[in-house]
């Protein structure tokens, strides 16, 4: 253990040694009122450090004998899941405050999870890949039952728990299989073991476990049944977290795997992610027809998502994980602009998650249905938003690798997705009149609802820079 | 001026964006502001917009005041005009200002509406410029957001199926757009318009889950752009999204609607389908055409028993953009010049008479013909303007409507003897149709109780009339005025076009059968 080897993973260790501090102090003195300001200390500290990262010098830096990357890919990951922890954060303060739902353990524990993020999605080795995963999932599983005396968000952390378990079980499986067969867990080692032409049967076996594991934490059908659930039962903030950041790091965790360990088999992944792009893209669009719950809408509109970043991947070629990458990035903006406006729909202080109370919405807040209806768009892939250009990158992708088939079945099911978006659209303008929802009294969620609102729309001038980013990062992980 | 078409195309976003941020309350004056600032914003796009056809050299057979700044994904952000797109410019800009004219006496959320209708106008604008084909989808596809709105918020009372169903349509047919717009990007490495006219796309036959493609890869871009504009323009059996928003939408909507956004398949057509795809479009074109002979039969008919105004008016679009149709895939010169003047001509004729309708339905509040007859006693003048422009959608000589209908049956003759044929019953059709609606409404009796106090014609009414009366008549008497602009353009795509197609002659069995 060098210093170098501590360099590299400088960050994580600041960001665990705060979270583990935070607790300490907060254990003591044994007061919630601590948490307000803990929250700010925390997003600032993630903001902060999603700058080091993002502004840190380009290059692959190994650490610990290859078991920590630290490549233009990973920082692209780290920056968008710190950004967005943050921003969840801070929207999230006040509505929880009001609720009396805000407990020190919570910025403690999102800390943790962001650092089990940031593990995964530098892994190079299939322990440190289970490390990461777990201490992020452990975090989730607590997070999402942090309603004590609600059922429902009992229900959904114990739900998501075992699932989760299973899930684990599942990748562990695949992991021991990988190992037996290649005889070791670095993915260096794995990938020689899994050339072309040569490659034993059991280890990609393993890969498919492995796969299922992973598909589950990115609830890609047909590992999808926690999703709806967990998404209704977790008070929104939760829900609002594990919409984002987690999504990322998975995502870019399947990437590592996918192409650190398993880059000499394209061929034989490539038609699985096809399946379970195609699978998703069509379940979240037609299951999310019928519902009425827009925090469960917004649960079958990422399970769709998701579809459509694997997309990308299934093309496996270095253009398809930058389509992945600015896809996520994408996704996350419009997501934490989307739950920002579900933190503010309340009605008598109690918060709401009907469709139906957004009857006429337009009428009393001109500017915030406005936002909305830009991020629904957006999220629809209709243009000039940019969602659109999230599409248009993995469809190329998707075409240029050799999936045409998919790109049609991808913009079928993107049309019959637009029609729930366009649903809440006709709830918010053309809707009857109704009991209306309590004016905007939060200003924290309003920023990130319009400032992503923003982005959907200026972005289209250049992505923000977005492209050139994950181009350097697409490039730094295929080779 | 270097940037003159964005100027002309970013104008009405401009006003939007003002009336957005500083047009605050919903009073009588707010209102009133809305209202003169849109009328302000369009006009003055009509006017900067004269420049461009000012500084337009007909001779000149490619883009002109081209405009090209990098984009993401290595597209660029291209604008240019040529002989084709530059009269759809035109008529875009010439029809909005008539159009906030026309709804001047909306009540309900009148600044969301006019922003609608300039954001609306800014994108409608960017699709006929934009050089680059996924800043043309941009434009092309953003249009269904506006309206979208303005017909699920100022239409009728099944405004919001209506609306569901423009979306949901057009969006579905778009999409394969996307696809063969992805696929082109790819195949060709790049999607700048200029590049790709001159690029023919592989036509040897391909083999597809068993089926023989004719015109392989070409054929299949073909057919995405195809149902994208098919569904757009509506040809038959696509076009039941039409009458539907047609009917609900507010009369300014389905003026725009008919006048404007139908036209951006005619457009796409001329644009793509002819100059980038020749071979395919000469496989395949017997289909369209015959397509859109069943289309101008069957809406005709279908207008015939219709109760509700805006429906035979609706239905009678369906019928005329069938005739454009027919003229672009001739690929005549005749034919093609014919389809441009004929979208001119339906611009304004159906643009007059959704207003016609709007005028009385004002008045009543009712757009049964049923509930009409013998206005021609209290409404003198009303009657004439709704004669005049009936008699131009029948195609009488000396109006714009028979230039265009006789051009594009002209055309069609020479390649396709039978599809003129059939089509030409359309002409006798629509004479019926639209002289029937007519006589119920004008003539007869004035015996209904809610027409006995009906007024006439207003000032504004007036107004919004005399420009589209007199590009009727202009266009109708002297059509040298757009065939000057448009001759050389279009003679130099009907000569690549076929050019192209000599070349290739790879379906000689096919190409005898026409």
């Amino acid at each position: 253990m060098t210093e170098a080897d501590l360099n590299t993973i400088l960050p994580e260790i600041v960001l665990s040694l705060y979270a583990i501090a935070a607790l300490l102090v907060a254990v003591y003195s044994g007061k919630d009122k601590l948490a307000g300001p803990l929250i700010w200390i925390t997003a600032a500290l993630m903001a902060v450090l999603a700058a080091w990262i993002g502004f840190a010098e380009p290059g692959t830096h190994l650490a610990f004998g290859g078991m920590f990357v630290d490549d233009g890919f990973a920082r692209f990951a780290k920056v968008v899941i710190l950004v967005s922890a943050a921003s969840v954060l801070l929207m999230s303060r006040d509505y929880m405050m009001r609720r009396g739902m805000l407990k020190f353990e919570y910025p403690v524990l999102v800390s943790l999870s962001a650092v089990g993020m940031m593990m995964m999605v530098s892994a190079g080795d299939l322990m440190a890949l289970y490390m990461g995963l777990e201490l992020q999932s452990l975090a989730l599983y607590v997070v999402a039952a942090m309603r004590r005396d609600s059922l429902r968000s009992t229900e959904a952390g114990l739900k998501y728990f075992v699932l989760g378990a299973l899930s684990s079980g599942l990748l562990l499986y695949g992991a021991s299989l990988v190992y037996g067969y290649a005889g070791t867990t670095l993915f260096s080692g794995i990938i020689d073991a899994a050339g072309e032409g040569q490659t034993p049967i059991g280890l990609l076996i393993g890969l498919v476990f492995v796969m299922s594991g992973l598909a589950f934490k990115i609830s890609a059908v047909p590992f999808h049944m926690w999703t709806p659930d967990v998404y209704e039962g977790s008070p929104t903030p939760v829900t609002a977290f594990f919409a984002t950041a987690p999504k990322m790091a998975a995502m870019g965790l399947f990437a590592r795997v996918l192409f650190d360990a398993f880059g000499g088999v394209t061929q034989d992944w490539s038609q699985v992610l096809a399946l379970l792009s195609l699978l998703s893209m069509f379940l979240g669009a037609i299951a999310g027809v019928g519902q009425t719950d827009i925090k469960r809408l917004m649960a079958y509109s990422s399970i769709a998502h998701m579809g459509y970043a694997l997309m990308g991947l299934a093309a496996g070629t270095a253009f398809g994980v930058q389509a992945m990458l600015v896809y996520m990035a994408i996704y996350v903006t419009m997501s934490v602009g989307t739950f920002a406006f579900i933190l503010t729909m309340e009605r008598d202080g109690e918060p709401v998650t009907d469709m139906r109370a957004l009857n006429q919405y337009a009428k009393a807040e001109p500017g915030r249905a406005l936002a909305m209806l830009v991020l629904l768009f957006s999220l629809a892939g209709v243009p000039p938003m940019v969602g659109f250009f999230g599409k248009l990158y993995v469809l190329r992708a998707a075409y240029e690798g050799g999936l045409a088939w998919l790109a049609i079945a991808g913009v079928i099911a993107s049309v019959i997705g637009a029609f729930y978006y366009l649903r809440i659209v006709y709830y918010m303008y053309f809707g009857e009149e109704g009991e209306t929802l309590d004016r905007g009294r939060t200003s924290m969620p309003w920023v990130f609802l319009m400032g992503s609102a923003a982005v959907m729309l200026l972005g289209i001038f250049n992505l923000f820079g977005v492209e050139g980013a994950a181009i350097t990062a697409a490039a730094a992980l295929v080779n | 001026m270097d940037n003159l078409l964005s100027i002309v195309t970013f104008i009405p976003s401009l006003a939007a964006l003002i009336l957005a941020i500083f047009l605050r309350g919903d009073d009588e004056a707010a209102q009133r502001n809305a209202k003169w600032v849109a009328l302000l914003a369009t006009s003055l796009t009509f006017l900067v917009s004269i420049f461009i056809l000012a500084q337009f050299e007909p001779e000149d057979t490619g883009f002109q005041m081209v405009e090209e700044h990098s984009w993401i994904l290595g597209m660029t952000y291209k604008m240019g005009v040529d002989g084709i797109s530059v009269l759809f410019v035109m008529l875009t800009t010439f029809m909005m200002p008539l159009t906030i004219l026309a709804s001047w006496e909306v009540k309900y959320r009148v600044k969301e509406y006019m922003i609608a209708f300039l954001v609306l106008e800014t994108l409608l604008l960017g699709t006929f410029m934009a050089l680059d084909l996924v800043l043309f989808y941009l434009f092309f596809e953003g249009g269904l957001i506006p309206m979208f709105l303005i017909i699920g918020i100022w239409g009728g009372k099944e405004r919001i199926y209506a609306s569901f169903k423009f979306f949901l349509y057009t969006f579905f047919g778009s999409v394969f757009m996307l696809i063969s717009i992805v696929a082109i990007g790819i195949v060709a490495g790049t999607t700048d318009l200029v590049t790709l006219q001159t690029s023919l796309f592989d036509y040897s036959t391909m083999d597809l889950l068993g089926f023989e493609i004719p015109g392989g890869l070409q054929s299949l871009l073909w057919m995405g752009f195809f149902i994208s504009f098919a569904v757009k323009m509506p040809l038959w059996p696509v076009h039941t999204w039409l009458p539907a928003a047609h009917v609900q939408a507010p009369t300014a909507g389905s003026i725009v609607l008919a006048a404007i956004l139908l036209k951006l398949a005619d457009y796409g057509f001329l644009r793509f389908t002819l100059p980038m795809f020749p071979v395919a479009t000469d496989i395949l074109a017997p289909m369209a055409m015959w397509l859109a002979v069943i289309a101008i039969i069957y809406a005709s008919l279908v207008a015939l028993v219709q109760e509700d105004m805006k429906k035979v008016i609706a239905y009678s679009s369906v019928a005329h953009m069938a005739y454009v149709l027919l003229g672009i895939f001739s690929a005549t010169q005749q034919g093609i010049e014919g389809g441009i003047i004929m979208v001119l001509s339906h611009g304004f004729i159906s643009g007059a008479l959704f207003f016609c309708v709007g005028v009385i339905y004002d008045r009543t509040h009712t757009r049964d013909i049923e509930a009409y007859g013998g206005l021609a006693k209290r409404m003198p003048q009303y009657a004439v303007v709704f004669m005049f422009f009936i008699m131009a959608n029948v195609g009488l000589p000396g109006t714009s409507g028979f230039v265009g209908e006789f051009l594009t049956l002209v055309g069609t003759f020479q390649v396709n003897t039978w599809v003129a044929m059939f089509a030409t019953t359309g002409v006798i059709l629509s004479a019926a149709y639209s002289l029937w609606l007519y006589r119920r409404v004008v003539f007869g009796q004035l015996i209904k109780e809610s027409l006995k106090s009906i007024k006439d014609m207003t000032a504004r009414e007036k107004t919004v009339f005399a420009p589209l009366v007199a590009m009727t008549l202009l266009v109708g008497i002297y059509p040298s005025v757009v065939t000057d602009i448009i001759r050389p353009t279009v003679a130099q795509l009907v000569e690549n076009y076929h050019a192209a197609v000599d070349a290739a002659d790879v379906q000689p069995e096919m190409a005898a059968s026409h």
